[in-house]
């Protein structure tokens, strides 16, 4: 057992002990080699099935909406981040909660690990050191984590959490990115009809089945505009405009919210980068308004607030 | 029974071949993983395909399909009069698709060809069909086909089951309809019955010994429905869904619809789109009343169809071939052969 994985469940033993809080939420181990499970621990016996290790990749903040009751939660950096959006944006009061920070090193790339076997991958392991091991059935293949971090891990500078009330290990440094947004700007450089083609392809694989939505902690409408039924506002069927309207409004929803966790990519069974659509309003959001989502509980976000000194004429 | 032995050499121009008289539908790589698709001219199935992320249930019953069509303009006679949309029922082949695949055919079979009912869209393109199917020769970890009443070399719903042997396949050629896409391909060379049942028979054992998962189903027909059903585990289990589509909308076996109508100027369709119990709207009445408001209902729901209400109505077994797609995909691990596993071994507790 890892020492992050130790001192979580130590922590959250200590919390049902005390009876601080009602329940542990955190990662569960899961049932195949990479996977893990957003899970539940209510009593000071299931701590034993909290588990930390790099496969760690969705947001925990998504079980957090409208819950009740005194809640003990695992964080890590994009997590806390995203438990700052909901305290903000009213859908969990701060008194509410005890925050695990855990001060993350990164999420794997499942994609990729499994492309640099040609075989299936029977067995993940890691040492905690920075050296993943895969078997399969041939063999044993070495790969080093930071190689294979998630594209958001790679480019993250906040892998500390913003907010906790106890930290399952020492603060880690954060990196200096020289480029963080080096894949927007290749989006940018591109003509229309190039760009058109590449948003064409990045989407023609979607099936609708909404993972990327019901995995990000943003999206809590209690009625999603893709839902909404009576009228109905975007067709349900496979048709190109549909699909494309789907991802472009759920995007804009995100902007000067999303945190770039990436959960919204783990989950799609189809591998589509979902980032691609709101990593631009992440870029946007920091070049126009100087803004980082989920950083401050004090500020409210630049979309939902207005200022009598904007430059902007059109607004005054 | 007849078999045909198939060179590599020869499989590609056979493919060729067939693509003249028959659309061909195979796995095909896109991005990283894989997906079935209708094979362009020229174009091969990826027969090293492991699993595809969607079963090759759309083939027959798509993702959407417009199912009728009228037009809204008044000057024509038969304006708003709902007529079948036309669609090309020509015969169609589907490569490599995995026995556990084409055992879920026939479970849907059970829902849109029915004495009763008969859905034309699903039947049409049934008889159709052709199920050139693949065995299993390296079951991946996520398979438990065995246990789920299939197998990596089952031969239900197929109507040829081809076995890789490295330099060749050998084809067992199980219906009139295999026959006559054997014949379409030019795939002729016929091996000895005796010798090609001994290589079925030890590569059938040999896989599935290599099968490393199980689910436990011997007790889901004793069990009580609403012992189940009010069964204090289901609240666990769904704890971390998100209820996002993506199980139902990889599994073979799942067949529920919903029905749109859509105009765009003059014309209006009608389609049905793959529907998703995971989803809220599913059960929306009318009314605004919701009887599966809740994830865990939801849940439940679609673990109860398959392994309670289907094996009680039409005792064929679960709901599941044991292809694991859900498994491997469900974004946040929840696991049908726990659930199965949990389900049947559920004693209630005596009051």
């Amino acid at each position: 057992m890892n020492k992050r994985t130790e001192r979580i469940r130590e922590l959250a033993s200590n919390l049902l002990k005390e009876g601080t809080v009602e329940m542990v939420i955190g990662f569960g181990r899961g049932t195949t080699p990479m996977a893990t499970r957003p899970d539940i621990a209510r009593t000071p016996e299931d701590v034993e099935k909290l588990v930390w290790n790099s496969n760690c990749s969705l947001n925990l903040a998504n079980y957090l909406t409208d819950r009740k009751g005194q809640i003990g939660i695992i964080a890590k950096g994009c997590d806390s981040r995203n438990i700052v959006n909901h305290i903000v944006e009213n859908k969990i009061l701060r008194e509410q909660l005890y925050i695990i920070g855990v001060p993350c090193t990164g999420m794997v790339d499942k994609v990729r690990l499994a492309a640099l076997c040609d075989e299936e991958i029977l067995e993940y392991t890691e040492d905690g050191e920075g050296s993943i091991t895969l078997k399969t059935a041939s063999g044993k293949k070495e790969a080093a984590k930071e190689d294979y971090l998630k594209p958001n891990c790679a480019t993250c500078m906040h892998r500390n959490p913003v907010i906790y009330d106890d930290l399952a290990a020492d603060l880690v440094d954060e990196p200096e990115i020289e480029d963080q947004f080096a894949d927007v700007k290749a989006i940018e450089a591109m003509a229309p009809k190039e760009k058109w083609d590449y948003f064409d392809d990045l989407v023609n694989e979607c099936i609708r089945c909404y993972a990327c939505r019901n995995a990000c902690p943003l999206c809590f409408c209690p009625t999603c505009f893709v839902d909404e039924s009576g009228p109905q506002w975007v067709g349900k069927g496979q048709s190109e405009t549909d699909v494309k309207t789907f991802h472009f409004l759920r995007a804009y929803h995100c902007a000067g919210r999303c945190t770039d966790c990436g959960a919204c990519v783990e989950a799609c069974p189809m591998d589509i980068n979902v980032r691609a659509f709101t990593r631009k309003l992440v870029k946007d959001s920091l070049e126009i308004y100087d803004w980082e989502a989920g950083l401050d509980m004090e500020k409210r976000p630049p979309l939902d607030t207005f200022n009598p000194n904007d430059p902007d004429d059109f607004i005054k | 029974m007849k078999y045909i032995r198939i060179d590599k050499q020869a499989w590609d121009s056979g493919m060729d071949r067939a693509g003249k008289s028959y659309q061909l539908f195979g796995p095909v790589k896109s991005r990283e993983h894989h997906v079935f698709q209708r094979l362009e001219d020229g174009q091969l199935p990826d027969m090293g395909a492991i699993n595809t992320v969607l079963s090759p249930k759309s083939v027959l019953f798509p993702q959407t399909e417009k199912i009728l069509e009228t037009t809204l303009d008044e000057s024509q006679p038969d304006h708003h009069i709902m007529k079948r949309a036309g669609a090309d029922y020509s015969p169609r082949a589907v490569i490599g698709i995995a026995p556990c695949d084409a055992r879920a055919v026939e479970l849907l079979n059970l829902n849109f060809d029915t004495d009763e009912y008969k859905d034309p869209y699903w039947c049409d393109a049934y008889a159709a069909t052709t199920f050139v199917g693949l065995a299993v020769t390296v079951p991946s970890i996520y398979d438990f086909t065995v246990s789920a009443g299939s197998g990596p070399f089952a031969e239900e719903g197929l109507d040829i089951l081809l076995a890789d042997c490295k330099d060749s396949y050998l084809a067992k050629v199980l219906t009139d309809k295999g026959r006559a896409f054997a014949d379409a391909a030019g795939f002729e060379n016929e091996e000895d019955s005796k010798k090609a049942e001994d290589i079925f028979k030890t590569m059938k054992e040999e896989a599935e010994a290599g099968i490393t998962s199980a689910i436990e189903t011997d007790q889901l027909r004793e069990k009580n429905l609403l012992d189940l059903h009010q069964a204090p585990f289901w609240e666990d289990i769904a704890f971390s869904c998100i209820n996002c589509g993506t199980c139902t909308f990889v599994c073979p076996t799942c067949w529920c619809f919903d029905i749109q109508d859509e105009t765009k100027g003059t014309n209006s369709i009608r389609i049905r789109n793959w529907d998703t119990c995971m989803s809220p709207l599913f059960t929306l009445h009318g009314s605004g009343h919701n009887p599966r408001s809740e994830s865990t209902q939801r849940v439940r729901q679609r673990f109860m169809h398959k392994l309670k209400y289907f094996v009680d109505k039409y005792d064929q077994g679960t709901m599941c071939v044991g292809c694991g797609r859900c498994v491997e995909h469900c974004p946040v691990n929840i696991d049908i052969r726990r659930v199965c596993n949990t389900m049947n071994a559920y004693e209630p507790e005596k009051p």
